[in-house]
């Protein structure tokens, strides 16, 4: 008995010693392959858009692979990515991203899915000074730590409907509007709030509903009503999926009329494919759609990418997965110019990035964000039981008229 | 502090019925918590995920083309053998435990439940239409959602079916009987161990039922099962157990305050306000029978 323990002890020390030797010796960059490391989200409740983010990862490194890889100092390399699950606890992810960089001995850095977990991550590509470029981190204090390793492709979390504002304002003839807004008590929601007070602020409107809601959020009856009986000119929600679809069922259920109505997170709820007519009118902030004319030589411009993505992946791509595809367009552009795998180098070429890719322009502000695209607005236009997404602004990527104001639930059908 | 309720007394009857209309629905998934607490003397963690788990068993039915309403007859049955199973698996090896054993056993339960449900249903949060329409009252001015007036009307007819049931039929006179003293009901010839697995199985087709009617009514996501636990669990910590009739006073009272808190306190302090009131009403109790010399269990 005593030997048996004795040799499975042994034999267990021996295996872990040769993974240990194995995972080290499996560097930065290795034989013509540039390893990038991910923690990611493949199980637990981001697991649909940690997947999301996986599959414009791959697609990627795909594409990039296929014509031609990255050139440095005059060699071809190809991107191969290193996943964990960070089962969609920031915990682990943080574990997750210490085990890529001290055993796998990753050097660059893509990012998980959500704000929470890149929160929980740069802290520790920073102590290691690994260049991360993330795609799916949008809340404003990521960018205000003062990062110098964190690179994000998307429009911060602030930004996301105060184009609605904006364009609310625009069809009042300039003058201020009322505004009705309920969020979710999260950091995203919550930025997104601040960048509302900011657009009322710039434009001398008045808040007259502010309501926050909480995490487990299910029922909204009183903030709409509370909406029915004040009559704002327009109607701003953000909680995630959850209030969404819940917004969408409660304003149609209980018959609430707004002029206008902005959300986020449309696209990942399917709203108009769950809630149908009902959702029709409403504008949802999104930071890509397939139908802007940004263009790259890799995708070719958004609807070639969804086409590519469909017949890949089988269903359309949201603006997760475009986003992500975008980080490694951005990491192949800065080995590019960098001409070299230090680390260092690599983040300073990050910081002179300036690009247009499918998904949108890049170029990062002082805190890492993404300050050359703008989000924009879609709106849910329906044709009997059809329904899609139209872009309705800013002006100058949109590709169809806003509809204003929304008519009144005893005129629709 | 929003003072909007009183400047516009038709917001006071929407809130009003609004609370109800909602409580009334948590009263039923209190109800069969208090059920198998009193019988079996065990806090079910797991209550809320086996609401959500029956909410997807009508959401499939809406999938595959059948209208959701007939979860609330389809669901609890499925849910009932789901019950008694979770009975024969793990709960009959904690009945007797302590009753913080049931508590990590039916937590334990709760996470498998929430990993299966995102695994086989996904992460997205998915709703199901009735396409019932709306009871507009006042002019407009109050609205109601036929799914809530039938959601409530639902839950109210199981309950009364269920308190007859306890009452005049043998399994629901054995039910009670083992609560009242397991070991006398015993001795007198009734198998236990069947109650015991009966009443875990009603209770999870009372959740069954529950979830049916939210999957019209709010949202369905793998991992809002919680929220529900902790509802029925403060229904239940106010109404006392085995006393139903206060169960369902007692969800439709937290019902209403919660719509009131939100209006008067702000949104923010809705779900606080409900914690506060439950924070007094224990250290009232404890106040009562401290003076009777009793103490609370």
């Amino acid at each position: 008995m005593n030997k048996l323990v004795k040799l499975f002890i042994t034999s267990i020390s021996a295996i872990t010693l040769a993974l240990v030797s194995f995972t080290s010796s499996f560097a930065k960059v290795d034989g013509e392959y540039i390893v990038l490391g991910s923690a990611i989200s493949l199980t637990g409740k981001y697991s649909s858009n940690g997947v999301h983010t996986q599959n414009g990862y791959n697609m990627a490194v795909d594409r990039i692979n296929k014509m031609g890889g990255v050139e440095v100092q005059g060699k071809k390399y190809k991107f191969e990515i290193i996943y964990y699950d960070d089962e969609s606890n920031p915990k682990r992810a943080a574990q997750l991203a210490e085990r890529l960089i001290k055993q796998d001995g990753v050097h660059y850095m893509l990012g998980p899915y959500s704000s929470g977990l890149t929160k929980a991550i740069a802290p520790v590509t920073e102590k290691y000074k690994i260049p991360m470029v993330e795609a799916n981190g949008a809340s404003r204090s990521l960018f205000t730590k003062g990062y110098k390793y964190l690179f994000a492709v998307l429009s911060p979390a602030n930004q996301y409907l105060e184009v609605a504002i904006d364009l609310a304002v625009e069809k009042n003839g300039g003058k201020p509007v009322r505004i009705a807004q309920a969020f979710e008590q999260d950091a995203f929601s919550q930025d997104v709030r601040l960048g509302i007070l900011d657009a009322a602020k710039r434009t001398g409107s008045e808040i007259i509903i502010d309501d926050k809601l909480p995490k487990e959020l299910n029922d909204m009856a009183a903030t709409l009503a509370k909406v029915k009986a004040t009559k704002p000119d327009v109607l701003v929600v953000s909680g995630h999926t959850k209030g969404a679809l819940t917004a969408i069922r409660q304003i149609s259920e209980m018959k609430v009329d707004v002029p206008m109505l902005a959300m986020t997170h449309c696209d990942a709820a399917k709203l108009s494919k769950q809630h149908g007519k009902n959702s029709e009118y409403a504008l949802c902030a999104s930071q890509w759609h397939k139908n802007l004319s940004y263009k790259d030589k890799f995708f070719g411009g958004g609807k070639k990418y969804a086409r590519d993505f469909q017949k890949e992946f089988g269903y359309d791509p949201p603006y997760q997965s475009a986003e992500s595809s975008a980080a490694l367009l951005v990491f192949k552009d800065a080995f590019e110019r960098a001409n070299s795998f230090d680390r260092d180098a690599v983040r300073d070429a990050l910081v002179d990035t300036e690009m247009q890719t499918f998904y949108g322009n890049i170029k990062f502000g002082p805190g890492g964000q993404n300050v050359a695209k703008p989000m924009i607005l879609f709106q849910v236009r329906c044709k009997g039981d059809d329904c899609e997404n139209r872009v309705v602004a800013p002006t100058k990527w949109a590709s169809d008229k806003f509809y204003h104001p929304i008519p009144k639930w005893s005129e629709r059908s | 502090m929003d003072f909007l309720i009183f400047k516009a007394p038709m917001l006071m009857v929407q809130a009003s019925l609004d609370g109800i209309l909602l409580g009334i629905l948590f009263a039923l998934i209190a109800y069969g918590m208090a059920l198998q607490w009193g019988v079996m003397n065990i806090i079910n963690i797991a209550q809320g995920d086996l609401v959500i788990l029956g909410g997807y068993i009508a959401y499939t039915m809406y999938l595959a083309g059948i209208h959701p309403a007939w979860g609330v007859i389809v669901s609890p049955i499925i849910m009932y053998f789901v019950g008694v199973l979770l009975y024969k698996l793990v709960i009959n090896k904690v009945v007797d435990r302590d009753l913080f054993i049931s508590i990590l056993a039916t937590f334990g339960i709760a996470i498998v439940f929430q990993q299966l449900m995102n695994f086989v249903f996904g992460a997205d949060v998915v709703v199901a239409q009735s396409e019932y329409g709306t009871t507009m009252l006042f002019d407009n001015s109050v609205t109601l959602p036929n799914s809530k007036i039938f959601s409530a009307f639902i839950s109210v007819l199981y309950a009364v079916a269920l308190v007859i049931y306890m009452k005049k039929s043998r399994l629901g006179r054995a039910i009670r009987a083992t609560a009242q003293n397991a070991r006398a009901a015993k001795i007198l010839g009734v198998d236990t161990e069947k109650v015991y697995a009966a009443t875990f199985g009603i209770n999870a087709a009372l959740c069954g039922i529950a979830g049916a009617l939210i999957s019209i009514t709010l949202t369905l996501h793998p991992y809002v099962g919680l929220p529900y636990t902790v509802r029925s669990f403060m229904i239940v910590i106010v109404a006392g157990l085995g006393n139903l009739p206060a169960v369902a006073i007692s969800g439709m009272g937290l019902g209403l305050f919660e719509e009131f808190a939100d209006y008067i306190l702000g949104t923010e302090f809705r779900i606080g306000a409900v914690f506060m009131l439950l924070v007094f009403i224990l250290v009232y109790r404890r106040f009562k029978l401290s003076k009777k010399r009793e103490y609370l269990k």
